[in-house]
């Protein structure tokens, strides 16, 4: 297989005129290539950029403009898929939804952006991560809905105040951004996760479930909820803004007291 | 009542394993940590602060509080809880930050060692404390 050395070229051509009012940044990558790298390294790219852009406008301006092999994953770049989480000036988050003008220096300073693909997960490319081991520890938990005896001919009616149990954690949009924000998953990748765990809540509360005590079972064990440490690294990362660490109690709550 | 899935559980997790071990070890951690803020803190108050503090402590004193069975149980009651709950904290670190399955064995093993060690030697040198040994 022969690889081809670095190219300066954007998928899209030649730059763009710079519009008024756009600055300078430094955007420093975390990149790796396997087909040359054998370890990962930087790469750093001044590009111009306005204030309101997100950190993902600049990585589409690389990719388009001016290095063509950069690469990561995005889909909608509106906050709804989840697909663009990394590690955003040493936090992880979705890169659709950080503003520049957040990050800027104050006064003439040059603005640095460090990016790096999320910690944890194997890296395939650049900012590419292997999410298999995330969906691994999601399947496990019974993301669905379990129910026994005879299915009723209407729907399943639930009340507000028992939808509003389980309300906060059905906004998961399953970025990872949680569960690679954990310190224990960042060394140990048999821990479920935040994210698991959050889905597990969703169903564990939801009245009209009832496999609640087999989810909780497994949250039970040496690699569930007891493993985590509420540093609150999870609930700081979430893009949606849910409660993963006090999501993570209740289940601590519900296995200890054996009460839904 | 299986359902199908494109890819069910890797083999890499074993099978939730029905059992309260880890549930009642981050309980006890609650628990233990509670106890010991009072008999720690307690132990520091009168072997340090009261009547002169450190400089009184001498063999006699030390016969003298051991003399009573309230300041043995107080001992002995510190030394357990502090050793449990500080080892289970070890254990819960090794847990997290060991790579491989061999290592976590042998530091766990090591911690287990001690703990036990540690452990007996201070029960045996509480219940068969000798206040005449000098003579």
């Amino acid at each position: 297989m022969t690889a081809t050395a670095e190219t300066t070229a954007g998928s899209r051509g030649s730059q763009p005129p710079v519009p008024d009012g756009a600055v300078t940044v430094t955007v420093k990558i975390r990149r790796f290539n396997p087909e040359i790298d054998d370890e990962p390294r930087w790469d750093a790219f001044d590009i111009p950029a306005l204030p309101s852009d997100r950190v993902l406008n600049l990585l589409h301006h690389i990719k388009w403009y001016v290095d063509g092999t950069l690469t990561f994953r995005r889909s909608c770049a509106h906050g709804i898929c989840g697909s663009d989480a990394m590690r955003i000036n040493g936090v992880n988050r979705l890169a659709c939804k950080v503003l520049l003008k957040d990050l800027l220096e104050k006064g003439d300073k040059r603005t640095t952006i460090t990016i790096e693909p999320i910690k944890g997960l194997p890296v395939h490319k650049d900012l590419l991560v292997d999410m298999e081991p995330f969906f691994e520890a999601f399947r496990a938990v019974k993301p669905y809905l379990v129910t026994y005896g005879n299915e009723p001919t209407r729907e399943r009616i639930q009340s507000a105040a028992d939808r509003e149990r389980f309300d906060d954690t059905t906004k998961c949009i399953l970025c990872a951004c949680c569960t690679t924000s954990c310190p224990v998953y960042w060394t140990e990748g048999s821990y479920f996760g935040p994210a698991a765990i959050v889905n597990a809540h969703r169903f564990i509360f939801d009245s009209r479930d009832e496999g609640a005590e087999e989810r909780l079972d497994i949250l039970n064990d040496i690699d569930g909820v007891w493993r985590c440490r509420t540093t609150f690294n999870c609930t700081d990362a979430c893009p949606r803004g849910i409660q993963v660490t006090k999501a993570i109690q209740e289940v601590k709550r519900a296995l200890l007291f054996k009460r839904v | 009542m299986s359902l199908a899935l494109d890819k069910p559980r890797s083999p890499r997790r074993p099978a939730a394993r029905r059992s309260n071990g880890e549930l009642y070890s981050w309980l006890f951690m609650r628990l233990s940590g509670l106890l010991l803020v009072v008999l720690v803190l307690g132990h520091l108050f009168i072997m340090n602060i009261l009547d002169g503090g450190v400089h009184k402590i001498n063999f006699g004193f030390v016969a003298g509080r051991w003399a009573s069975p309230f300041w043995q149980f107080w001992d002995l009651a510190m030394l357990w809880l502090a050793q449990i709950h500080g080892g289970n904290g070890v254990r819960t670190v090794i847990n997290d930050y060991a790579r491989k399955d061999s290592t976590r064995f042998w530091l766990k093993m090591l911690l287990y060692v001690s703990m036990v060690l540690i452990i007996s030697l201070g029960t045996f040198v509480i219940f068969t404390f000798d206040p005449n040994i000098s003579n």
